[in-house]
């Protein structure tokens, strides 16, 4: 608690862990590249420093608050020596940012912009390093790396796999995985965060948009595209419109416009995810099977379950994920004649994630011998192909998505956040869809609040029994809570967690993202997605009872499980 | 792969200094003394033993230039190179030796295990420039004549 003096101006100050985020609060947007709220303070990048009446110089962002401080953020020195910073790191950097896949979205390059770095003066000594391209879900090019650490710490501190380290020292210093072994042999997860965090291109999403391109030119084959709850609420802001605001209408509108057969939403699937989920959780505590029952809708969870507690897989779901399920249908669905004639099929999925393009490869995402989901591209690459058009997303007019697996319930769209899965599961486990009766669920204490550091306990009553929950956000979390299962300290009947916290609204592969305002718009979004939504649970859904009632019998093994857990 | 008895003695020292993240540094110092250099392998066993990330192991063991991940020869030759050593012309010293055993910046050990030669910032003897020492015996005052006489008698040796 205190005051302190920022540029003459006195700023009140209560549990602000450092001087950083007071000049923030102050309306002062103080450069950096290595500070993130939610990870440990690094202070690598020295961009934050400040000047107090004394002339003493320090980092804001590791810098505690004191009563009665006197600081300026932009004095002469300061300007000089940020600038200098920037043409410092510019100089040991790839500096080939009109063709860097980071271009527009660069912290490095925003702010040399905004510095006025218009010549760097240094040589750039470093030897040239090959890029990683191992992974199916992210490349690594190590001369883009400024070495902020936010990586480092992201994969370690948020999501506790630590697949990523810095080797080496002073002038030799890189991030590697151990023994600078390819990525894809490590415990990465794919999840992406760390792509999230790098505030340049040494980190970027797998591109897949050319081969999309290339099917979409081709008329001999049907394009068909799914979009997943989490998709809708992130492309908007990319062409003016507010954040978190729900464009599933604009968006299967540009899709039908770039030339896709048929474009359907990922939570009708969703909706055969609870349907099969539910069922299998009831038959797991029915018939004495094994629990808790570990969700597996998100592929990074799924690896690190295979990777760090190898003895739960058989508590994994058997059922595929949501991306899965309608891939297979959908592939299914067009082998048949009557529907399809001898085209062949080609399944595009949008996905806020990186690892679902690892899921897309996983040997078990395949059905007769062919791999269900051809491509998966990110919502940052779907944003990227709508600009490449030059359509008015904005101003386009909404259309609705493709019969007969277009449409999902409000049970589906919320699988976009921590909570949502577990939340369809208690609908569907519940009579009755009244309005009272959603509301109560919604209490029950799987819904978010603010905050996304979270492991939330809670238990329903459901035929005489207790039905223990936990819902996680984030795996360092998941650590934390299996480990208390390992132990015996903890038992639960359903565990669902999300790799990314806040869930996949806050994925690998959505458009990045700074305050919190902007991502609690996402989560937002979601619920408003369910709000509005006519059908809230999955039996309910119409096309869901056709579906059962009609070609899926007898298939439903076949094409909505996974014969055998594969972790990647 | 590493033999069994290099886990074993691993275990050992592990044991020694518990397992806890605070004994990387000791455990990694007691294996290269024991081997003469940090088997790649003995390094992710101590990470997931003592629970730290292997990444992280890694960073540590690269962060020092004491640390080896390459088996060194039997005979590990550190010629100086800090300031006093170099204004005093260690480095035809070193140029010496890589031209006698064919080793190079980027090859430090000869393929029969004799000979490793590695350059270190400073032995502390500065008054003997230009330093060199071969395993923990200091040669003082080097030229390239001395340190391949050197050469010739540690090969009679065997």
């Amino acid at each position: 608690m205190g005051t302190i003096t920022i540029d003459g101006r006195k700023v009140e100050f209560t549990d602000e862990k450092n001087v950083l985020s007071i000049i923030r609060k102050a309306g002062i947007d103080i450069p950096t590249l290595c500070y993130h709220s939610e990870l440990s303070t690094f202070g690598a990048c020295r961009l934050c420093t400040v000047e107090d009446n004394r002339g003493r110089m320090f980092a804001s962002c590791s810098e505690e608050p004191r009563d009665g401080m006197e600081i300026y953020t932009n004095t002469g020195k300061l300007k000089k020596y940020r600038k200098m910073i920037i043409e410092l790191l510019l100089a040991a950097h790839c500096r080939d940012c009109t063709t860097c896949v980071k271009s527009g979205d660069c912290d490095l390059q925003a702010l040399a912009l905004r510095f006025g770095v218009t010549e760097v003066r240094f040589k750039n000594y470093r030897e040239e390093k090959p890029l990683d391209l191992s992974s199916p879900s992210i490349i690594r090019d190590p001369n883009k790396c400024i070495l902020c650490g936010n990586c480092v710490r992201v994969c370690s501190e948020l999501q506790g796999v630590g697949a990523l380290g810095f080797a080496h020292r002073g002038s030799d210093a890189m991030v590697m995985p151990a023994f600078d072994r390819e990525i894809s042999t490590t415990e990465c997860v794919n999840c992406g965060q760390c792509r999230v965090f790098c505030p340049t291109g040494a980190i970027s999403i797998k591109d897949d948009k050319e081969a999309v391109w290339d099917a979409l030119a081709d008329p001999n084959v049907r394009v068909v595209a799914q979009i997943a709850p989490s998709v809708r609420v992130a492309v908007g802001d990319a062409f003016g419109l507010p954040k978190g605001k729900s464009t599933m209408g604009k968006i299967v509108s540009v899709l039908h416009r770039m030339g896709f057969d048929e474009v359907y939403d990922t939570n009708f699937s969703a909706d055969l995810t609870i349907m099969e989920e539910s069922a299998e959780f009831l038959d797991r505590v029915k018939n004495g099977g094994k629990l808790p029952l570990l969700t597996s809708c998100c592929p990074a969870w799924v690896k690190f379950v295979g990777d760090q507690f190898e003895e739960f897989k058989d508590n994994v779901s058997t059922c595929r994920s949501p991306q899965g399920m309608l891939s297979a249908v959908v592939k299914e669905y067009f082998r048949d004649p009557a529907n399809g004639g001898d085209k062949k099929t080609v399944m595009v999925s949008f996905m806020p994630c990186t690892a679902k393009k690892m899921e897309a490869k996983r040997p078990n995402s395949r059905t007769e011998g062919e791999q269900d989901t051809d491509y998966v591209i990110t919502t940052t690459e779907l944003v990227q192909m709508i600009k490449t058009t030059g359509i008015d997303f904005a101003d386009l007019e909404s259309e609705a998505s493709d019969i007969p697996f277009g449409l999902g319930s409000g049970g589906g769209v919320i699988f976009g956040v921590t909570g949502g899965v577990t939340e369809a599961v208690i609908r569907r486990l519940t009579e009755g869809h009244d309005k009272a009766t959603l509301d109560r669920i919604a209490e029950c204490g799987v819904r978010q609040s603010g905050d996304d550091d979270f492991i939330r306990e809670f238990s329903i009553p459901y035929g005489g029994m207790d039905v223990k929950i936990c819902v996680v956000s984030g795996l360092a979390n998941a650590r934390t809570v299996m480990e208390q299962v390992r132990s015996g300290e903890k038992e639960y009947h359903l565990i669902e967690v999300m790799a990314c916290r806040r869930g996949c609204v806050m994925g690998g592969g959505q458009p990045r993202l700074k305050g919190l305002k902007a991502k609690t718009a996402r989560t937002t979004g979601i619920y408003n997605a369910d709000n509005i939504s006519v059908i809230k649970k999955c039996d309910e859904n119409p096309t869901v009872i056709a579906l059962y009632e009609g070609f899926l019998k007898g298939k439903e093994h076949k094409l909505l499980h996974n014969e055998e857990f594969c972790s990647s | 792969m590493l033999d069994q008895s290099y886990y074993r003695k691993t275990d050992e020292i592990i044991e020694h200094y518990g397992r806890k993240a605070g004994s990387l540094i000791p455990i990694m110092q007691d294996i290269q003394a024991e081997y003469r250099y940090l088997p790649g392998e003995l390094l992710t066993y101590v990470a997931k033993e003592i629970g730290i990330k292997e990444a992280k192991a890694y960073s540590v063991a690269t962060f020092y230039e004491n640390f080896s991940f390459e088996a060194k020869g039997k005979y590990v030759i550190k010629v100086c190179d800090g300031t006093a050593c170099h204004v005093r012309k260690s480095t035809p010293v070193l140029e010496a030796l890589w031209k006698e055993l064919g080793l190079s910046k980027k090859k430090h050990t000869t393929d029969d295990m004799m000979f490793t030669v590695e350059t270190v910032s400073c032995l502390g003897a500065c008054g003997l420039a230009p330093t060199m020492m071969v395993n923990e015996d200091v040669y003082p005052s080097m030229t390239p004549e001395k340190a391949l006489a050197v050469i010739e008698e540690l090969r009679g040796k065997g």
